[in-house]
């Protein structure tokens, strides 16, 4: 028998011994009964046009639920004829995240791109200057609204997490016990419940005449909950910052804030870089839960067309048109975090 | 000339004393907010004419539940409702906490086997899994319930006697038969002797060196004895069977739609990430404790048993417990299908009567209550296999 080329490669990766070559039979016979009917439902006999008179009739899945309904889907009750705007913002979002990519790119610039970035993006959606029509929050809805959701509540509660994490650390008792018992509070509850105390609990805090719309009590809540999974990960890297660096620092007579912002900081976020993707990453794919309060986010203006009666029946396709946006923006991010991982690895 | 002790420091240069006054700052601040958010709220509550306290668990609940552990009707009152949920909030992530370690254990495994097919399609699975919210996962199970299953008549049964259809999943269970107690009975006794067997056989090997053969004859006792009480009893195998009667099975089990998709969606959710636990802690086992276990004699089975999963559970169960805990906290999202867990049923309580913050306190301390503990079991279990280092 031959070694190399492709059969010297099945040999050694696929057949392998008795049990491995029974384990590749069974699996390409499962593989051979399940993906050619896969194909055929989902390419083969699919029905994509937007009228969707091929459905009824149609054995194949039908796209026509998604090609019919993209706008309503990705921008929920925008107006029509301004959803050029979120449009926009999302390019816009997915350019600085593209460009923020390459580590050369990581200057100072580069923070005030995006701050300049995120305060455009929040123009675009709301308007009221510059001439733009304004547009009030309770009409914004899908991709754009699961956007601001995960990456405002990631860029405000970053800075949260930073000072939870030093609190913790810190040693006066007071500070510290008040840092301990909300980080472990919100990491014992499930999100969803933050989520009906925003829309249920939070009204009855606010003085009366007082009202705090929606979209932005959800807001804090995905920002006080990320916070404290940013603290302890952060906590994690102040805990990789060796000893010697706080005592060098503490020998130059720094003071806490210099030692922190010139020493401690710059070495702890560093390591915490991809752990802090992965935070994004959930963040991303826990504001989903905003449907629960009945916020139009992708998933809710997804569940909306379905109750539509003409498009009632066809859940499959549209949830798996759903779950590709995700899957590709998940996939890119965890892709990148995995790939800072091992740059960033400097073997120490 | 005086020295320094006696040299005074300015009050906003000494740490000891800034450190006192910034506590007593936060403390001020803390408190004034939630002095500003109780009287805020005192004064809602009362314009809203809503009465504070638990008072409202004896009141009668009047809404139905879906599935129940035990009998509850509308009738009942509003603690025992929250009861039920928080039972099938329990169900629910007992059963899925069971078989996401067996199925995320497979991939685990499966990831790294040497052959290629299989690891691939692991790989990706891990993946796929891993990036789409658990929250639609579930709503795509749901609907594959609801509008791809057919009905009972057309029933898909991928094994016999399990029926898939838009009723939920029906399988056969066997008739109750006395002879299953004394079979229980005889499953606990076979546990107890492998517990005293197995301290016996330490006991044993460190007095002379002989190694008994724990492994087999525990699995022999388990097995045997309730199969030699059930054979002795008669040999009941009598099942009851779903069998179609006009529009829906009657007999065998009947699981709702509901809870099917909800244990689906928690279950192959959650196994990619115990997959990607389970790898990361066969991996930290480093090809050297193998090889050094081999050359010292030791059998294929006592490598593995003696040397590798003492040290890569060390690293799999910190984690595995928190994607556990993970698990039930992702079970609130029931809500969102109609299953009726804890967070459902507190959520229709906090409707009907009004009474958010006593309602949304309720849940976030029964979650308290699983996370803390489950700390705990983590605390302990850390002390015990810490390593003892010299």
């Amino acid at each position: 028998m031959t070694n190399i080329g492709i059969i010297g490669w099945m040999k050694a990766n696929l057949f392998n011994g008795w049990f491995n070559s029974a384990l590749t039979l069974l699996v390409a016979y499962l593989l051979w009964l399940s993906v050619p009917p896969l194909v055929d439902w989902a390419l083969v006999n699919s029905s994509w046009l937007p009228s969707g008179e091929q459905c009824t009739a149609g054995e194949g899945a039908c796209w026509s639920v998604v090609t019919a309904n993209i706008r309503f889907i990705l921008f929920g009750f925008y107006p029509h004829d301004l959803q050029w705007r979120p449009l926009l913002a999302v390019v816009i979002l997915i350019a600085l995240l593209f460009y923020s990519q390459n580590r050369n790119h990581w200057r100072k610039s580069l923070f005030y791109a995006w701050m300049v970035g995120l305060f455009t993006m929040g123009l675009l959606l709301k308007g009221g200057l510059f001439g733009f029509a304004s547009v009030e929050s309770n009409l914004w809805g899908g991709l754009p609204l699961t956007l601001l959701l995960s990456v405002f509540g990631l860029t405000a509660a970053y800075p949260v997490g930073v000072i939870l994490a030093l609190g913790r650390q810190s040693e006066m008792p007071i500070i510290k016990s008040f840092c301990v018992v909300y980080i472990e509070l919100i990491r014992g509850v499930p999100l969803i419940s933050l989520l009906f105390m925003s829309s249920v609990v939070f009204p009855l805090f606010l003085p009366e005449g007082l009202v705090i719309n929606k979209i932005l009590r959800a807001q804090v809540a995905i920002i006080l909950f990320t916070a404290a999974y940013i603290a302890e990960v952060v906590r994690g890297g102040l805990q990789g910052v060796n000893k010697g660096q706080y005592e060098a620092a503490d020998s130059l007579g720094l003071n806490y804030l210099q030692t922190m912002r010139l020493i401690i900081l710059p070495q702890a976020l560093k390591i915490v870089i991809p752990p802090s993707v992965s935070i994004l990453i959930s963040a991303f794919k826990d504001t989903s839960l905003v449907v629960i309060i009945a916020l139009y986010d992708l998933l809710k203006t997804t569940q909306t067309t379905l109750s539509d009666p003409k498009w009632m029946g066809y859940s499959a396709e549209a949830y798996i048109f759903v779950a590709l946006i995700y899957f590709v923006c998940c996939f890119f991010m965890s892709n990148y975090s995995r790939r800072l991982e091992r740059e960033l690895d400097t073997g120490l | 000339m005086k020295t320094s002790a006696q040299e005074k420091i300015p009050f906003l240069r000494d740490p000891a004393k800034l450190a006192i006054l910034y506590q007593f700052l936060t403390l001020a601040g803390v408190g004034l907010l939630s002095y500003y958010l109780v009287h805020n709220t005192l004064a809602n509550l009362e314009r809203q004419s809503i009465s504070t306290g638990f008072d409202f668990l004896n009141r009668e609940a009047s809404f139905e539940i879906g599935e129940t552990l035990f009998q509850y009707s509308a009738a009942d009152s509003y603690g025992r409702a929250l009861a039920i949920g928080f039972l099938n909030t329990l169900l629910v992530s007992f059963i899925g906490v069971i078989l996401t370690v067996i199925l995320g254990t497979l991939l685990g495994i499966a990831r790294l086997s040497s052959n290629w097919l299989v690891a691939k399609l692991s790989a990706i699975y891990i993946e796929v899994f891993q990036d789409i919210p658990i929250l639609l996962q579930l709503f795509f199970w749901y609907a594959f319930f609801y509008e791809i299953l057919p009905s009972p008549r057309q029933a898909v049964s991928p094994f016999a006697g399990i029926f898939l259809c838009n009723r939920g999943l029906v399988f056969g269970v066997p008739f109750w038969h006395e002879a299953y107690k004394y079979v229980f009975a005889a499953f606990v006794v076979a546990c107890v002797i492998v517990f005293f067997l197995k301290k016996w056989a330490a006991k044993r090997q460190a007095a002379t060196g002989q190694i008994f053969p724990l492994v087999r004859v525990s699995l022999v006792l388990l097995l045997g004895l309730p199969l030699i009480t059930w054979w002795l009893n008669g040999a009941p195998a009598a099942m009851n069977v779903p069998e179609l009667s006009g529009f829906n099975f009657k007999g065998g089990v009947t699981v709702s739609p509901e809870f099917t998709a909800l244990l689906l969606g928690l279950v192959l959710y959650t196994a990619a990430f115990v997959a990607e636990v389970v790898r990361a802690g066969i991996q930290s086992v480093t090809k050297g404790q193998t090889e050094a276990a081999m050359s010292i004699g030791l059998k294929q089975g006592q490598v593995l048993q003696l040397v590798i999963l003492p040290q890569a559970l060390r690293v799999i169960v910190p984690p595995l417990t928190s994607q556990m805990l993970n698990l039930t906290k992702n079970s609130s999202l029931a809500v969102a299908i109609g299953y009726p867990d804890f967070v459902s049923v507190a959520g229709t309580t906090i409707n009907q009567t009004g009474q958010a913050i006593e309602g949304v306190a309720l849940i976030m301390i029964v979650y308290l209550v699983f996370s803390l503990s489950t700390s705990a079991f983590m605390n302990w279990y850390n002390k015990k296999i810490a390593l003892v280092e010299r």
